[in-house]
């Protein structure tokens, strides 16, 4: 293949320009490798989700209730657009670990073996399926498994009704329908804490007094079929039987958390990118306009041997694209070998039968798109340049630079000012446009190293808000079946608590309108010293003596404000159905809650004293007899500890944002030091010829630098408030994407993040000095002094 | 040696006819009166230097004959077509198929050699000589893969007349192609043009502010302030070695 001459101009002019085009490479690829890291990531986890799903049946509405007869499912496989329906039994029992003594939850869940499920089907990793005539037989999932170092020939015992029971595990299973497990009532998952075990229906119905009935009923959907229809007509025939209110697929616990975690790689692996992409166009475009200004004569030359303002367009149009080319190869290699690795810590969060990594070709190419698009975008300005200089013109020299006395001489400074000193003012100053890109340039690199490591502060006021300001209790115990008040004085007994304070909590649908949300109503005294109620900015709530306290998240969800009216459906007991006014509003960072004064609750309820669990004070020294004690008694069906729950949460963090934050950071610091070396290299190839000068009359090397460096600084200098302003007003933005009904991210950016990116850019700015300063000390006078500029 | 003397008295037919130009144009914060109404016939094959004091508006009339600017206000054609009133398209094809132009300071892409530098051209027009040939022509064939840097200013100039000379052009244009050599180096790129002239019977247009360089042309116009202030025929059209500097 012959090359064309204009081509070979190209390569030789890239050439040239190797250093720049790499640092420019490097921040494209950062932006593709995000692109396709996420993206893929997503892809995989999306693309084994469904077929699991599908494999394993899993169904599309869940409902659980108190108990049914055998005869109300037919009546839910008779209901218009149900497919096929299962009936069990699901029951959450107090776990006996031997060598933990924090008490562990279990959930029973009964099977009809030996037949498979016919719905939620189980994936056996290991052992085998529970025979026939063994009712003690049990399936474990794989998490608690492998937290709790269980397998098949092991045993575990649990506390069913009341009696302790040992089970012997013969499988070690995963399911669709916990995916992510997590314990009732709680935000983060804790495999070593809470097990689901599959065992003999029968003999887990005559356990718990539900034989020839259930209490936890799926079914799946015909293709067409209406969902809430189905789910309305399905509340309607278990409301007799203490429905709970039936739940669409997309409300499923660990299928919300796995669409959750998916929406957000998609949007992450969506807006990091075009931030970096951004960028990389912006020092393009810099780098090319500088090109085609130094260029000029030679354009004019070309213009006039004939060539067309279209073909000159292109010529520097490839160069840009040159570059973006080179950064999305090396973006899409890098890419997806982070993608692969972050797949596989997905593997240890979600519990998948086999999670293999997809790179489908449509991500691929839209990593190679966007590379594309931001090298055109770049080159857009330089590329007009290019094509609208006449050439008759550009023949002629450049008519001299005005420049003028700089702001501080004219404040009457100038005596002040040494000549250097004066030439780096009046140069920042003759070009005010390109200095203040280049000031945009390195704010937008600190922005970014604020946007990649701001999460830590933000996770930190988090958990300290949660488990330190909220959650005063060291342990939060959980009844059976609501109790009354003399079983918190029981349990105030207890060697080693020392406070103890009533919970009511009770399962109810908060309804506006057409909005609504099933949620655990949580009755507590109306100023708890222990589980408080606080709002992020106004600190600690007293309950109102009537009324809901709703979170802000729940308010907005509902489109409730303080004043109006929600109808509450209580899904237990007697289930009333009453108005009650929203009596406050309070601003949380987790989850979505609704509260009650506890006083109030029970009236609402009908009840007297009942509770349904206890906040308790601990003294640390009695809390391993406190544990099994909770262990043996049988109206506790969970205990909950805050230090596992705290770990739990950090090690989750430590997981999955570690890993994230690790790749921001990396990505954060090419981008500052390309941005920082390529303003220090186009000021360099400007200035050359004038600090070549300026050596002839006898200039220093150190007094050079400091001209061409001094000006670096200044720009550094103003730089690092405004990227640092502007990394908190990208850290707003982030956190306002991030608000879900799981989390919100308080907006917090410490003293130590911000030093820390002004730190990354000084280092990047100080290399970039080093390697224009040895490119100075190089300058060969003569040369530059010849050529015509 | 001496050329014979041209016929005075035949008129070739005319390549440029130029009518009433001006130009103004800016230039930073001054406004400048390039041509101040010029008008002037070009003829077939015709060897013509254009002789004036730098700022006497000859480079401006030059480049619009080359249809790199337009006149403020005036007519140019060319061969009967209107540069004039051409489109910036227009005027690129007219470059790209008739012109070859030759500068002070050689414009050569420092990036290409001597023979890159001559293809960039003959890769876009149609029957050109090859580049070899085209620097034959100007005797660089010894220097074919030296860059810009690695030549001496006459030998860049040289490319640069290969350069212009390899689409075989119908008119040649040179604008102060000695300007920034020396006189020995100077005769060897008259001498190149010259035989360009001769043999390839290209219409040629030098600018010089050096009078002597008049001295090889058919025909020398003076230009003054932007207005023509002589025009005339030289009865012996010496060769550029002949020239007294």
């Amino acid at each position: 293949m012959v090359i064309r001459p204009l081509d070979r101009k190209l390569l030789r002019d890239l050439w040239t320009l190797k250093g720049q085009a790499f640092a420019i490479s490097l921040v494209i690829s950062a932006g593709v490798a995000m692109f396709i890291m996420y993206l893929s990531t997503f892809h995989s986890l999306r693309l084994t989700q469904e077929t699991y799903y599908e494999r394993y049946r899993f169904g599309h509405v869940f409902a659980a209730l108190t108990r049914a007869p055998m005869n109300v499912l037919e009546r839910a496989a008779d209901l218009p657009g149900v497919a096929r329906v299962e009936a069990r039994v699901v029951v959450d029992v107090t776990l006996d670990v031997p060598d933990l003594t924090e008490p562990a939850s279990g959930r029973l869940i009964g099977i009809d073996v030996p037949a498979r499920p016919m719905l939620n089907d189980v994936f056996i990793r290991r052992g085998r399926f529970p025979a026939l005539g063994h009712p003690d037989e049990v399936l474990v999932s794989e998490g608690f498994a492998l937290a709790r170092d269980l397998h098949p020939g092991d045993s575990i015992g649990a506390m069913i009704n009341g009696r302790r029971r040992e089970l012997s595990i013969v499988g070690i299973a995963l399911s669709p329908e916990y995916i992510y497990s997590i314990r009732p009532g709680e935000l983060i998952p804790d495999d070593s804490r809470f097990g689901i075990f599959w065992m003999h229906g029968r003999g887990l119905a005559a356990a718990f007094n539900m034989e020839g009935g259930f209490n936890h009923l799926s079914l799946t959907l015909l293709p067409g079929a209406s969902e809430p229809d189905v789910i309305a007509r399905l509340d309607r025939l278990l409301a007799p039987s203490g429905g709970l209110g039936a739940l669409p697929r997309s409300l499923q616990t660990s299928h919300w958390y796995l669409d959750n975690e998916l929406a957000q790689l998609q949007s992450v692996g969506l807006v990091l990118p075009i931030v970096f992409l951004l960028v990389a166009a912006f020092l393009l475009n810099v780098v090319l306009t500088r090109i085609v200004s130094v260029q000029r004569e030679q354009i004019a030359a070309l213009k006039a041997l004939g060539y067309t303002n279209r073909e000159l367009a292109w010529h520097y149009t490839k160069l840009s694209l040159l570059i973006g080319a080179a950064g999305g190869v090396l973006g899409t290699v890098f890419g997806a070998w982070m993608g692969s690795g972050m797949t596989a810590i997905y593997n240890d969060f979600f519990r998948f039968p086999i999670l293999t990594y997809n790179l489908p070709a449509n991500v691929v190419f839209g990593g190679v798109a966007v590379s594309f698009a931001a090298a055109t975008l770049g080159a857009l300005n330089a590329v007009r340049r290019a094509a609208a200089l006449p050439p008759a013109e550009a023949m002629r020299p450049e008519p001299p630079a005005r420049y003028r006395h700089s702001l501080l001489e004219r404040a009457g400074l100038a005596h002040y000012l040494s000549p250097p000193v004066r030439m780096i003012l009046r140069n920042v100053g003759r070009q005010p446009a390109r200095a203040a890109t280049a000031v945009a340039g390195v704010a937008a690199s600190i922005s970014m190293l604020i946007l990649g490591t701001f999460f830590l502060d933000s996770i930190g006021v988090l958990l300290d808000q949660q488990f330190f300001v909220i959650q005063r209790q060291d342990v939060t115990v959980n009844f059976v079946l609501p109790a009354s008040a003399r079983s918190l004085h029981e349990v105030r007994r207890l060697p080693g608590v020392i406070g103890a304070e009533p919970l009511r909590a009770v399962p109810a649908r908060l309804r506006s309108a057409q909005r609504s949300r099933i949620v655990s109503v949580q009755g507590l005294v109306a100023e708890p010293e222990l589980n408080r109620v606080v709002d992020v900015t106004g600190g600690a709530v007293r309950l109102p003596p009537g009324g809901l306290v709703l979170s802000l998240k729940l308010a907005e969800v509902l489109a409730v404000g303080v004043g109006e009216v929600v109808t509450m459906e209580v899904l237990d007991g007697r289930r009333p159905v009453r108005e009650v006014p929203v009596a406050g509003i309070v601003e949380e960072y987790m989850g979505t809650s609704a509260y009650m004064e506890i006083g109030a609750l029970r009236r609402l309820l009908g009840e007297g004293d009942s509770l349904s669990g206890a906040f308790l004070r601990v003294d640390p020294a009695e809390a391993d007899v406190l544990y099994q004690r909770l262990k043996g008694i049988p109206f506790v069906a969970g205990v909950s500890l805050k230090r596992s729950a705290v770990e739990s949460f950090q090690r989750t963090i430590a997981e999955t944002f570690y890993v994230m934050i690790f790749f921001n950071l990396l990505f954060s610091s090419v981008i500052s030091f390309g941005v920082v070396y390529n303003a220090a290299r186009i000021s360099l190839s400007e200035r050359s010829r004038e600090l070549a000068s300026l050596r002839v009359l006898g200039f220093t090397r150190g007094e050079i630098s400091l001209i061409l460096l001094g000006e670096l600084a200044v720009v550094v200098v103003l730089a690092i408030p405004i990227g640092l302003l502007l990394g908190y007003i990208f850290a707003g933005a982030l956190v306002a994407a991030f608000n879900t009904e799981l989390y919100r991210f308080p907006l917090v950016v410490t003293p130590r993040t911000y030093a820390y990116a002004a730190t990354v850019v000084l280092i990047a700015a100080s290399l970039s000095g080093l390697a224009v300063r040895r490119r100075l000390d190089r300058l060969d006078l003569v040369a530059v002094l010849k050529t015509r500029e | 040696m001496s050329s014979p003397p041209s016929a005075p008295s035949a008129p070739k037919p005319s390549v440029f006819a130029a009518r009433d130009l001006t130009k103004v144009y800016r230039m930073g914060e001054v406004e400048v009166q390039a041509l101040r109404g010029v008008s002037l016939d070009l003829h077939e094959s015709e060897f013509l230097v254009l002789l004036g004091p730098s700022g006497s508006g000859k480079s401006t009339l030059l480049n619009i004959l080359g249809g790199l600017d337009v006149p403020t206000a005036g007519t140019v054609t060319y061969r009967g077509q209107n540069l004039t009133s051409a489109d910036e398209r227009a005027l690129t094809m007219y470059r790209r198929r008739h012109v070859g132009f030759v500068f002070q300071f050689y414009n050569l892409i420092p990036s290409l050699t001597a023979r890159e530098n001559v293809a960039l051209v003959t890769d876009i027009v149609e029957r050109p000589m090859r580049p070899e040939e085209a620097l034959e022509l100007v005797n660089l064939a010894h220097r074919l893969d030296h860059f810009p840097s690695q030549l001496s200013g006459g030998e860049q100039q040289r490319v640069a007349i290969a350069r212009a000379v390899a689409k075989r052009p119908d008119v040649l244009l040179c604008d102060e192609p000695t300007g920034a050599l020396d006189i020995a180096t100077g005769v060897l790129v008259l001498q190149a043009i010259d035989q360009v002239n001769r043999e390839l019977g290209t219409t040629t247009a030098v600018i010089t502010h050096n009078a002597a360089v008049s001295g090889m042309a058919d025909r020398v116009v003076t230009l003054s302030d932007g207005r023509i202030a002589s025009d005339r025929r030289n009865s012996v059209k010496l060769s550029p070695a002949e020239l007294q500097w």
